[in-house]
């Protein structure tokens, strides 16, 4: 939710608004980053609460895991369980294979994912102040948000499509998908003309997917933390002083009721998401398995 | 925003997490939930089978219930028809008592009879000879007038 908690920038001289934007969407970083690639640089917050959110995920479900019982089970089990029953009959409708590494990573990621979207509900400024308490100018507390964190989900997922694809067909196999299909001639010299066609055109479809599995829920949670920020606007320049006026009153009022409102759409499309990134990896998994 | 090493952390964590939950979580939990599926599968064919053997046993005792019944009417007929032997015997036992007692009775009384006869007859003789005696006015002798009062005995 959208609070705006009075920082200490907001208490002083009305802030300005693109400074406060801007400093919502920098990360921390070791250094400032040179152009658009620069392996030099680390973004800090992202990795901290990557890694963060991952011993979350692990640890909840490894205890879950060493107190398992095939009695009846608790109600943190009975919730466990209903996790792993919901991704593992999405897993059984999907993939008609055996793989001991499908479903396991299509939970890493529902929860994993969602656990990175569901920090976006926290209110916008509370982990940046308490950073900025501590003495670090930036912090970005949603994972999602930033591209190499997107990008090195849907970039793992693409290498494990790549490896089934070669281990289920043979580097043969895999080559032909990408020459001799969609467009099949039994005519030689006709097949021979259609491969770079067809090469063209499965090339675009197979690198589009890590592409549009990372930039879909980087642009769904990117879009969101923005709504937040704009919605924390609202106050922004009166701060404390919106207390002393009807109009400041009106601004208060109307940034909870949309902060509420957009916690709660941001909720399903964090779920949304997180479910979909999970979906399209199984989907493409199952179809890196498949014969044709 | 830009791409940087941020990307390498994320797959590496990222491996390393799907490792974690492929080996340490997915297959413990997996096994919990397929051990609580077979013992249920387990329970509910115990259950069918305890129904079966319910149904059985339901069966075995209407059987044993029905023998039982019939044997029960055989044992009451068999006890009626004794209890009417028994009261037959019983009867005829009576009447031979009743018929065995009216006859020893009817002995009795003859014999008192006899004996009542015999002495009145006795009796009447020594009457008969005190009143000759007293009509003749001397003594009869009775050891001569014996055969006489015995005669007079005999026809009365």
């Amino acid at each position: 939710m959208s609070i705006m908690l009075p920082s200490l920038s907001a208490a002083a001289a009305g802030p300005n608004l693109t400074e406060y934007i801007t400093h919502h969407i920098t990360f921390l970083t070791n250094q400032t980053p040179v152009g658009l690639v620069d392996f030099s640089v680390v973004n800090l917050d992202s990795v901290f609460f990557s890694v963060l959110l991952a011993v979350v995920f692990g640890g909840v479900f490894y205890v879950a895991a060493r107190r398992a019982t095939s009695g009846v089970p608790g109600k943190f089990q009975g919730f466990i369980e209903l996790v792993l029953g919901f991704v593992d009959s999405q897993v059984k409708d999907t993939f008609q294979g055996t793989s001991r590494l499908i479903a396991p990573l299509a939970l890493t990621i529902f929860c994993w994912v969602f656990l990175f979207n569901f920090m976006d509900l926290l209110p916008v400024d509370l982990l940046p102040d308490v950073a900025r308490s501590v003495g670090l100018g930036h912090l970005k507390d949603v994972p999602t948000t930033d591209l190499n964190i997107v990008f090195g989900l849907s970039l793992t997922v693409f290498a494990l499509i790549i490896f089934y694809s070669i281990r289920m067909k043979g580097l043969g196999g895999f080559i032909a998908e990408f020459t001799l299909h969609p467009f099949a001639s039994r005519n030689l010299l006709l097949q021979a003309l259609l491969v770079p066609v067809n090469l063209l055109l499965e090339s675009v479809m197979f690198f589009a997917r890590p592409i549009s599995l990372a930039l879909r829920l980087y642009g769904n949670l990117y879009a969101g933390e923005m709504v937040f920020v704009l919605i924390a606007l609202l106050t922004l320049r009166t701060g404390y002083h919106a207390l002393a006026s009807v109009s400041g009153w009106a601004m208060i009022i109307l940034q909870f009721v949309l902060g509420l409102a957009w916690t709660g759409f941001d909720l399903i499309i964090g779920l949304l998401q997180a479910f979909i990134f999970m979906m399209l990896t199984i989907v493409y998994l199952s179809q890196a398995y498949e014969h044709h | 925003m830009n791409i940087n090493l941020t990307l390498i952390i994320q797959m590496i964590v990222f491996a390393l997490l799907v490792w974690v939950t492929m080996s340490r979580i997915w297959p413990p939990l997996m096994r919990a939930v397929e051990e609580r599926q077979r013992k249920i599968a387990q329970g509910l064919a115990a259950a069918d089978r305890g129904e079966q053997e319910l149904q059985q046993a339901r069966h075995g005792a209407e059987a044993i219930l029905r023998e039982a019944r019939e044997r029960a009417g055989q044992i009451i007929d068999q006890a009626q028809h004794r209890a009417n032997d028994i009261l037959e015997q019983a009867r005829v036992n009576a009447q031979q008592e009743g018929d065995r007692l009216v006859a020893s009775a009817r002995q009795q009384i003859g014999l008192e009879a006899a004996r009542a006869r015999e002495s009145l007859r006795r009796e009447i003789g020594e009457i008969a000879i005190a009143a000759a005696s007293k009509l003749l006015e001397r003594e009869i002798d009775t050891g001569t007038h014996q055969e006489l009062i015995s005669k007079l005995a005999a026809q009365i």
